[in-house]
């Protein structure tokens, strides 16, 4: 393996905390040729995000990493600072999975760029500013001149991460190790960056290592795939081979998982839980000494749905569309204009202590189960909450409840007086679940509930919900960008875009005939699983 | 590098999360048994907590430094069985009396005033040990040197602490006030002859009990306040900003004089006094922290679920908060020992007879020719403030996530 430009070889990581050892990889192997794209697929806590901070050793303190990993001959492991430092970013470049927080916020484009130039290059002046312009142009920036004094919070994600892209570039490495580099942004928007990674390979004979969980995007860009598993590779080899003919039954289960099935039917005669008619969400801009409004953000404009028991409504729509401050506004948490009728009644203006009550009926999941639950409280006092509130009932009693819907939503009773972060991804979404759920709502807003877990966790929890809705008759309004998930789960489907409502009717008919260009861009980048031309390149 | 597949300390599962198989989706209810609820148990400390103390415990140096703390407070704590002008038991005629608990008149032990018995007195000490003889009166020294007991009596006994003057002990020294260390006065005495280790022991007490009063008030009423503004936003907010800042720019020196000079001196007027310009300290970290929590997904969560205003704040936003609060804590106390410290120097402090150690660096400044009050005054501040600062500093390593212990 003369042109192999990254060796790997026996890596080990360890991270040493409180005594206790972690052993995050193990005897991992593999190689990036030149030209080449290797992909690296896991789910989250596989090991391969610190596999690939490890080549150019960016791991924390508490690591120990032992093996040998070589660039272009030259020994990584225990190299010393100076040569880490030339490198990286200058041979090895990373792509990072969050454009808005690897852009310093407080820079220009111009000086964000300049300086990697100026290090590395010693480029300044008006020679790095045409390097800077001929990068952005060649990430696909339009008008690149008028964009040099733009801060990143001026960009979409879409341009932050060509932006980034153009970093990683600037100063013609011979590898990019991008990790995660499309999975904060919305279909459309990772379609088009992949299609800039793939040309810009072939372009500069890039050579890229590519760290993702999800298999559709390994399709379209991959030459060879390791799968990774509890820190170890599992099976590896070229990527066509592994779709058609997984050998190891972790990589089977991988690909089975999809969000597969319908949703249940809905009950004849089901009433109507919630409605909304021409709902409108403005928010105004205040300008001036004395806050007049001269302006409003359009969030959402007349929004009209109606949801039945035991029936869901998926609301599709990419970021910044309002699907998301739709599903707050109808469960009163912001303020909208227009009747919302929950449960035959008008919510719409009713005072904080007048909506206690009727919070008990309606529910909400959010997205990251990091983020939604307490770090400082127990599992069962998160879960109890709502009936402290709602109910009385003794402590005892509330605990009985409490163990009963954590059985229900498939966790173990037992561990109810751990707290939230002993606890996985896809099992702290079930405590947000079982929070949401102990009140016996007849309203479950669902936002986003699936986007952060692993595909094989997603199926578990995609069944959950659908299991509990047939039980309990509930009325779903399913927020998501996943169409896949959509699909699985809607009977209803309502597609928006930039807070209007572009397209909205039954499930089938919208996926079968999509009416609108807008859904049909989001049908196709969702469902475009075979493999373009740019993976057999 | 938002997303590390590492074991983030405080996310990741150091040890491993507890896989429980997913059973059938939905299933369990009503067709399975009924699950067992566990019977609760609650460690003292949370998880997370143990982590905490285990890293304190780590950090060598603030360990010893809380336990030199804690021995040197728990000492202090009792100083009137260390440093007392009263004996801590007296044995008369078979009985047992406890002058340092309760008031006993000279006539008691056969004397002739009904005022408190003067222990120091050799007068008292010989009626006391000769069982109440009426020639105590002429010779003491040479019938306690003898032994003699009254008829009828059993002889008597004093059970001194270590230190026999309290702080404010006028003592009869032979010679000039400040006096040079010796056997009785184990770092001197100050210029109106009183023992200065006894009033060292007093003003520690007093310095450490003084700052934890009044960190506990500013701390209570800067979170209340800094939590109500960062919650609400808004108007709220602003207004009570700029009343904040209005509140700090005042001479808080001048109005402590003031009221000093309307009201008399007294320890509560000084507590009220500085707490009362002080509070503003926390306001600001707890504010800023509230301000970011509030749009987190949990404290949304919670209200879709009802939960009222100040139930989210207490019991969602703050703990998450305290993390801040505690590690803007150890300013706040070190900060106040000193104002009270410079208070009493400049002479705007305690009553002049209360045990103070900035006195004591006042009298220092005064009498250049007695070293023993500088030097006393200068260790006790040095070995006190580092103590603190020591055990402070373990307590906000301990307290970060990102420090990892091997």
């Amino acid at each position: 393996m003369s042109d192999a430009v990254l060796t790997v070889k026996g890596l080990n990581v360890r991270f040493r905390q409180d005594g206790a050892e972690t052993h995050a990889v193990r005897d991992v192997g593999f190689h990036v040729n030149k030209g080449e794209t290797v992909a690296i697929v896991g789910e989250s806590g596989s090991g391969k995000s610190v596999t690939a901070l490890s080549t150019v050793d960016l791991l924390p303190g508490s690591a120990h990493v032992d093996g040998s990993i070589t660039y272009l001959d030259q020994q990584m492991v225990g190299a010393s600072e100076k040569l880490l430092r030339k490198v990286r970013g200058n041979d090895i470049s990373f792509i990072f999975q969050e454009p808005m927080t690897s852009l310093n916020p407080l820079h220009t484009l111009e000086r964000q760029l300049s300086e990697s130039l100026e290090l590395h290059q010693g480029l300044t002046g008006d020679k790095a500013r045409k390097r800077i312009l001929e990068l952005l142009h060649e990430v696909g920036i339009n008008d690149p001149e008028s964009r040099l004094g733009a801060y990143p919070h001026q960009l979409s994600g879409g341009q932050r991460q060509r932006v980034m892209i153009a970093m990683a570039l600037a100063n013609g490495p011979h590898l990019l190790i991008a990790d995660e580099p499309t999975t904060a942004l919305d279909v459309t928007i990772q379609a088009q960056i992949l299609e800039l990674l793939a040309a810009l390979k072939t372009r500069e004979q890039l050579s890229m290592l590519f760290i993702t969980h999800d298999l559709t995007i390994v399709r379209k860009i991959a030459d060879r795939v390791c799968v990774m598993k509890d820190g170890e590779i599992v099976e590896t080899g070229p990527t066509a081979e592994i779709f058609d003919a997984p050998k190891h039954a972790y990589t089977k289960m991988l690909l089975e998982a999809e969000s597969t099935g319908r949703p249940n039917p809905v009950p004849e005669g089901a009433q109507t839980v919630a409605e909304t008619d021409k709902l409108k969400i403005w928010f105004p801009i205040q300008t001036g000494l004395l806050k007049r409004t001269t302006g409003y953000v359009k969030a959402v404009n007349a929004a009209t749905l109606s949801v039945r028991q035991g029936e869901t409504v998926g609301i599709v729509g990419e970021s910044g569309s309002g699907k998301t401050t739709l599903a707050l506004a109808i469960m009163r948490l912001i303020a909208s204009e227009g009747p919302i009728v929950f449960m035959g009644r008008d919510i719409q203006g009713l005072k904080g202590r007048a909506m206690r009550p009727l919070r008990a009926d309606m529910q909400i999941v959010f997205q990251d189960p990091f983020g939604s639950l307490s770090p400082r409280m127990t599992v069962e006092e998160i879960i109890a909450e709502g009936l402290t509130i709602h109910s009385s009932g003794s402590r005892d009693e509330r605990r009985a409840q409490v163990a009963e819907i954590m059985a229900e939503v498939g966790l173990d009773p037992g561990t109810m007086d751990r707290y939230p972060h002993e606890f996985s991804g896809g099992q702290r979404q079930r405590i947000a679940i079982a929070r949401a759920m102990i009140l016996r709502p007849k309203l479950v807003v669902l936002d986003e509930p699936t986007s952060a877990l692993d595909m094989t966790v997603q199926v578990q929890i995609v069944e959950l919900l659908r299991a509990l809705q047939s039980k309990y008759g509930l009325a779903y309004l399913f927020i998501s960008h996943d169409l896949k998930v959509v699909r699985a789960l809607s009977h209803k489907v309502m597609v928006m875009k930039q807070g209007d409502v572009v397209e909205a009717g039954d499930a089938d008919a919208i996926f079968d005939a999509p009416q609108t260009d807008y859904t049909r861009a989001l049908m196709a980048a969702a469902f475009d699983v075979r493999a373009t031309d740019h993976a057999q390149t | 590098m938002s997303h590390l597949d590492q074991p983030a300390p405080g996310r990741g599962p150091t040890e491993p999360a507890i896989e429980t198989p997913p059973p059938h989706p939905g299933g369990g209810g009503h067709d399975a048994p009924p699950p067992v609820t566990p019977t609760r148990r609650r460690p003292f400390l949370s998880p997370l907590n143990q982590r905490r103390w285990r890293n304190f415990r780590r950090n060598r140096r603030a360990f010893w430094s809380l336990i030199i703390f804690g021995v040197l407070f728990g000492l202090t704590l009792f100083a009137e069985f260390l440093a007392n002008d009263k004996p801590i038991l007296v044995g008369y005629n078979g009985e047992i009396y406890a002058p340092i608990m309760r008031f006993y008149s000279e006539t008691e032990f056969g004397g002739d005033f009904r005022t408190e018995a003067v222990y120091s007195d050799i007068e008292v000490q010989c009626l006391i040990r000769s069982g109440g003889l009426e020639d105590c009166f002429d010779d003491p020294e040479a019938i306690i040197e003898a032994g003699t007991v009254a008829e009828g009596a059993q002889a008597g006994w004093l059970l001194w602490p270590p230190i026999p003057y309290s702080f404010d002990t006028i003592n009869d020294i032979q010679g000039a006030a400040p006096s040079a260390p010796n056997s009785d006065h184990w770092l001197g005495t100050d210029d109106t002859a009183r023992d200065v280790l006894a009033r060292v022991i007093y003003g520690f007490r007093l310095s450490i009990l003084f700052t934890i009063v009044v960190t506990i008030l500013t701390s209570v009423i800067g979170i209340i306040a800094g939590a109500v503004q960062g919650f609400f936003g808004g108007w709220t907010d602003l207004i009570f900003q700029r009343v904040i800042e209005i509140w700090t720019s005042t001479p808080s020196l001048y109005v402590i004089i003031i009221l000093f000079a309307i009201l008399g001196r007294s320890f509560w007027l000084l507590v009220f006094v500085t707490v009362l310009f002080g509070w503003p300290a926390l306001v600001g970290i707890v504010r800023a922290e509230f301000l970011r929590a509030r749009n987190f997904e949990y404290v949304r969560a919670a209200r879709a679920l009802g939960v009222s205003n100040w139930t989210i704040m207490f019991r969602h936003m703050l703990p998450n908060a305290m993390v801040a609060t505690v590690t803007m804590l150890p300013f706040i106390i070190t900060g106040t020992i000193s104002t009270l410290a410079s208070l009493d120097f400049l002479g705007f402090g305690l009553p002049s007879s209360a045990p103070s150690l900035g006195e004591l660096t006042l009298q220092a400044k005064q009498n250049l020719q007695a070293p023993w009050l500088g030097f006393t005054a200068f260790f006790t501040f040095a070995i006190m403030l580092s103590l603190l600062v020591f055990i402070f500093e373990g307590i906000r390593d301990a307290f970060d996530p990102r420090k990892t212990f091997q």
